[in-house]
């Protein structure tokens, strides 16, 4: 078996490769299952049934509403080559700013506006702190950015413990019910915060204006696909890629302001907060290959996987990090399937390359 | 005089199994390839370990799963990023997913129960301080050792030789993957001694950050792992000794890596990292 | 059934005492024969060359030598034995030698690390070997200390590392593939030296070259390809450089060209006391000191790292500087590269795939990296993608670029091609200075010519060309005047008609001082 390199991969070609990994992905998490001692023809269907009922449904849209915040986000960052993997701490962060404001300014109809603003600016600010590191003395963002998670989950544990725990909630460890002023609408009957979901569409479709159509988004796209051409140019790299990462954290707070007003009502442990999403997002952002706009079709699609590992958790009794083992496999058989798009693959023996 | 010596004793319990991953880390980016799946080849070696000490209640047996588990991954990660040519932190970070998702599925019945053997803890200690002294000796001084630093440095230099690049950088990723095993098994053996969910709780990311900040040397690990232990110990004792609060020290390993890596370390030690790391090879492109 | 066609071979009609010869070799690829039915000798103590313009097949031949091709036909012998040489390491030990253009060494590494690489033992490979590169090292005069990284190197000491290697290996036939393309003249006299003592020590060299002053002086028969095929062979004592040109070429060429300076015009560059620091930290720039006038081609020769690329980084506004003044047109010349641009300053980059592209972008995003924030381009902060197609179809068709469309990835054009797209994109009506480095470098003769005119025709329209360039002929028939940096520091300018090579190449080594 050889490969042989396609010189310009057309959309239909990259659409095939990555169905075909996504099968994969799929045959492998089947051999997870069955090694778990669960008949994988039986999760899949238990995965998939949420998507046949009502309830199921609103909860892979409400799983898909910060998959689609931070996956839109993520796109731009990696387009930038602004390896982001602090979306988990962004999002903290966002919902650590969000709760300030509903439990520390007074209500009324600033309230909402106010804690998306806030939130959003506590997200970026996480991300900021990364992009500085790596514009400044070129630290890997990838390490700095999954360190601030760590730090991000810390900071919510000490203040649901300490300064901001609620004074009649006895032994649990969250803040006070936010008040009315500060959660958001609902769809009747489901935990669908809608006015995020709207927000979150608007967000992708904005961003895909600024890539394609922008000078910004021309200049982020330069700096991420050959930084010295960028400098030749004169393009302010620093400058362009602190934005792009204010974008992408500000995206994730954006998340997390929605999770705690439209679902929790109140700043509780992290793990509860988010189910990963941060990591999830990766995948989304990287099955979109890129383009905001594709993160509606990839977010819901990650959506049906976390809403599945709910219903596996109640119907098969399984951990709910089989998310992760998805995720995994899913990640691994992507970036490998980008082999795939780029080459073709012949029969017969290696070519050797000449010496020059 | 007490206390300081059992302040050492826990540093060094604690800085273990960082040595260990540390040092293992460090061989495959010698060799140019980056694996940030470290904190999940520790779980499934935590795990495997386990489950192989209470079912057959032979140390040795666990001690070796947990280096079959480990390297079984890490070939994963060999497989996508040597010839396939895959991304290698995204592949780093799609094995930790894989790795921690995994042992904490199947550790899920393991959950709770004691470890039914009793495993000593200086053979970790002193196998983790002999390979220190071993990698460092086998780096500066055995052709093997020049033929993987000179891989990570400008591959087709050793190409050009008859040296096959894609195998040296194989056996590097396995060796590191052997060697977050060993960490794995030291945590669930002796440090716990138990199998719990996230029984790393980020170690492997202080293992993958203590690479950069030491500069990719054997023994200045060692160093780097101890300081990281005394850390650790002072988090411990500082609990409720002082007003500062608990969740906030929790953090402290992880503001010391960032702080350490953006002011300290990352200016010089971006000169000293290989120069080739993390990019795929391919013959006959430059 | 081999059929054996040997070219006359005076001075050695013993066919059979050669200690290699090639039978008959064919390697096709797709589209293409590199390599169709070439048959030579090469004999114990001896220098052949091998010449042949770009694409003549000498890489596929090197790469069929060197064990990374298996010819599709013919046979290799050694010593009269047939050879089946299907890798590096087997090419190796039948003592096969590769002395690569580029050298391949591990930069951060000492000498001897690098040769231990190769030919150590297991154990404390660096103390075993290091005896036996001082014996190498005085035996063919190959001076190098073994104790020094490589990094710290010239070009020609890195390049005697790269011969020890091919003698500690055990190299009898060595192959030296364009070896003087980074020396001085100087440096290749002494090239020449240890060529000579190696054939005196009886090794058989392969010398690859188009520069046929050289080949006349240090070979003893010569090989020409065209086109894949063994197109002649003559001894050296029958050859001139115009019939062994003629082979090459397959025409006759004329040896001279050489640009008529015009009367000088008003000051347009001053550069003064002049201080940069290079990359890692040392000063690159110290004290550089030259005016450009209009309409003036000045010429940068020297080895490379004296400080070329830290000058013309310096000038295009990519590098901090540390000391003295640089003015424009009268005015201090500041600001970003793209500032820099609007006053006039284009800039040709070493690196045109890496540095003056985005290979992944279209042909119509690549011409407009520099102008993207102006109109037509873009409007408020919003591009006008009609506007940029538009000025990228009109630029394609004035710069005969050869792509299928404005649309297509810019990585897949061929270099000419892309340094078209580059000159279109800088060569603006507005320009003033053209700081262009080696701008032909790998290019074919076709797109070389539309290079030399393009910046010619600048300059007759009154811009400056600082003209950085490895190929002292190429300075010598496009400069006005020629510097030479050393250390840092300019020495010059020489009139380009008064001067030649030899006094240029002195100057770079520091012969002259």
């Amino acid at each position: 078996m050889r490969l042989s390199p396609v010189s310009s991969p057309g959309p239909w070609r990259r659409l095939l490769v990555t169905v075909i990994a996504l099968l994969v992905a799929a045959l492998i998490c089947a051999g997870v299952f069955a090694l778990y001692g669960v008949a994988p023809l039986e999760a899949y269907r238990s995965m998939l049934g949420t998507l046949g009922d009502p309830v199921g449904l609103s909860e892979v849209v409400r799983r898909s509403i910060p998959l689609l915040l931070i996956g839109g986000g993520l796109t731009l960052a990696y387009r930038a080559q602004f390896v982001n993997i602090g979306g988990e701490g962004q999002l903290l962060l966002g919902a650590v700013g969000g709760s300030g404001v509903a439990l520390f300014v007074p209500p009324g109809p600033w309230t909402l506006p106010l804690m998306f603003l806030c939130g959003t600016l506590l997200g970026g600010l996480w991300a900021l702190i990364a992009v500085w590191l790596k514009v400044r003395y070129r630290v890997n963002e990838i390490l700095t950015t999954l360190m601030l998670n760590y730090v991000a989950s810390s900071l919510v544990v000490y203040l649901i413990n300490g300064p901001w725990k609620g004074r009649n909630v006895q032994g649990y460890v969250y803040s006070d019910l936010f008040p009315g002023a500060a959660t958001l609408a609902l769809l009747p009957g489901t935990q669908v915060h809608q006015a995020t979901l709207v927000l979150g569409v608007l967000v992708v479709t904005g961003l895909q204006f600024v890539l394609t159509r922008s000078v910004f988004g021309y200049q982020l796209r330069v700096v991420g696909e050959n930084r010295a051409a960028a400098e030749y140019a004169g393009i302010p790299v620093g400058r362009v890629m602190t934005l792009a990462a204010l974008i992408t954290g500000g995206a994730a707070g954006l998340a997390g302001v929605g999770e705690v007003a439209g679902i929790h009502h109140r700043l509780l442990e992290p793990g509860e907060l988010s189910l990963g999403y941060g990591f999830t997002a990766v995948i989304v952002a990287w099955l979109a290959r890129g383009n905001p706009l594709l993160v509606l079709l990839t977010a819901p699609l990650l959506g049906v996987i976390l809403a599945g590992g709910d219903v596996l958790k109640i119907d098969q009794n399984m951990p709910f990090r089989i998310v992760d083992v998805f995720s995994g496999v899913m990640l691994l058989c992507l970036i490998v399937s980008e082999l795939f798009v780029q080459n073709r693959v012949r029969f017969g023996p290696w070519p050797r390359r000449s010496y020059e | 005089m007490n206390e300081i010596s059992s302040a050492l004793l826990q540093a060094v319990s604690f800085g273990t199994p960082i040595l260990l991953a540390c040092l293992g880390a460090t061989v495959n980016e010698r060799a140019g390839v980056s694996n940030l799946g470290v904190e999940g080849m520790i779980a499934v070696g935590a795990l495997a370990a386990f489950a192989t000490a209470n079912s057959t209640g032979n140390p040795w047996l666990a001690v070796g799963a947990a280096i079959a588990a480990a390297t079984a991954l890490a070939c994963v990660h060999a497989v996508a990023t040597i010839p396939m040519r895959a991304n290698q932190f995204v592949s780093g970070l799609a094995l930790t997913l894989l790795g921690t998702g995994l042992a904490g599925l199947l550790g899920k019945s393991y959950e709770g129960f004691p470890l039914a053997i009793h495993v000593p803890e200086w053979p970790f200690v002193a196998l983790a301080g002999l390979l220190t002294l071993l990698l460092a000796f086998v780096f500066s001084f055995t052709r093997p050792g020049l033929i993987l630093r000179s891989t990570g440095e400008n591959p087709a230099a050793v190409d050009a030789l008859g040296i096959s690049v894609p195998l040296v950088r194989f056996v590097a990723v396995l060796i590191g993957g052997a060697f977050s095993g060993l960490a794995g098994a030291f945590l669930s053996l002796v440090y716990r001694p138990s199998w719990m969910d996230n029984i790393s709780g980020g170690l492997g990311w202080l293992a993958v950050a203590l690479v950069i900040f030491v500069a990719w040397s054997p023994l200045r690990a060692a160093a780097g792992a101890l300081f990281f232990g005394v850390l650790y110990y002072l988090q411990f004792r500082l609990q409720g000794a002082t007003r500062f609060p608990t969740e906030l020290l929790a953090a402290l390993p992880y503001l010391l890596v960032l702080v350490a890596l953006g002011v300290a370390g990352a200016r010089q030690a971006a000169g000293h990292a290989p120069a080739a790391l993390g990019r795929p090879y391919l013959r006959g492109e430059r | 059934m081999t059929r054996i066609e040997t070219l006359a071979q005076p001075g050695h009609p013993d066919v059979t005492s050669a200690v290699l010869s090639l039978r008959g070799i064919t390697k096709r690829f797709p589209g293409v024969t590199a390599n169709d039915q070439v048959s030579l000798e090469v004999y114990p103590g001896e220098v052949l060359g091998l010449l042949g313009e770009n694409g003549a097949g000498k890489s596929t031949l090197i790469s069929i030598l060197y064990g990374l091709y298996q010819p599709d036909e013919g046979e290799i012998l050694l010593d009269g034995q047939p050879a089946n040489l299907s890798s590096p390491a087997q090419a190796l030990r039948r003592g096969m030698g590769l002395v690569p253009q580029h050298p391949l060494l591990v930069e951060r590494h000492t000498v001897a690390e690098n040769l231990a690489l190769g030919a150590g033992s297991a154990w404390q490979p660096v103390r075993q070997v290091t005896p036996r590169i001082l014996e190498l090292s005085r035996t063919y005069g190959l001076e190098v200390n073994p104790a020094a990284p490589v990094h710290t190197l010239s070009p020609g000491e890195k390049q005697r590392v790269e011969i020890l290697r091919a003698l500690l290996g055990g190299a009898r036939i060595l192959i030296l593939d364009e070896p003087t393309s980074v020396l001085t003249p100087q440096e290749v006299e002494g090239l020449f030296q240890i060529m000579r003592e190696l054939r005196a020590g009886g090794k058989s060299l392969i010398f690859i070259s188009h520069k046929l002053d050289e080949v006349m002086e240090i070979c003893d028969r010569t090989v020409v390809l065209r086109r894949g095929k063994v197109v002649g062979g003559l001894p050296i004592a029958e050859a001139s450089k115009a019939s062994l040109a003629e082979l090459m070429v397959g025409r006759s060429v004329s040896f001279e060209r050489r640009r008529v300076t015009p009367p000088p015009g008003p000051l347009l560059l001053s550069v003064r006391g002049l201080e940069a620091r290079g990359g890692r930290g040392h000063l690159a720039l110290r004290g550089v000191n030259f005016d450009l006038h209009e309409g003036e081609v000045l010429g940068v020769a020297g080895v490379t790292g004296n400080g070329q690329t830290e000058l013309v980084e310096v000038l295009a506004g990519l590098r901090p500087v540390s000391g003295g003044a640089v003015s424009l047109g009268g005015v201090p010349l500041t600001g970003d590269p793209a500032q820099r641009f609007a006053q006039g300053v284009a800039h040709i980059p070493e690196d045109r795939l890496h540095t003056g592209t985005v290979p992944t972008m279209s042909v119509s995003e690549n011409l407009a990296l520099r102008e993207y924030g102006q109109l037509p381009f873009s409007r408020g902060g919003l591009r006008n993608l009609q506007a940029q197609d538009e000025f990228a179809r009109r630029m394609v068709e004035r710069y005969a670029v050869s792509t299928p469309n404005v649309q297509t990835p810019s990585r897949l054009l061929s270099g000419g091609n892309i340094q078209k797209l580059i000159l279109a994109r800088e060569l603006t009506e507005q320009v003033r200075l053209i700081l262009a480095v080696h701008p032909t470098y790998g290019l074919d003769i076709g797109a070389t010519e539309q290079v030399h005119q393009e910046l010619l025709g600048c300059a007759g329209r009154g811009a400056g060309v600082l003209l950085v360039g490895e190929d002292l002929d190429e300075l010598l028939s496009l400069c006005d005047r020629v510097v030479v940096m050393l250390h840092g520091q300019l020495l010059g300018p020489f009139d380009a008609a008064q001067t030649s090579r030899k006094a240029l190449g002195l100057q770079m080594t520091g012969g002259a001082a």
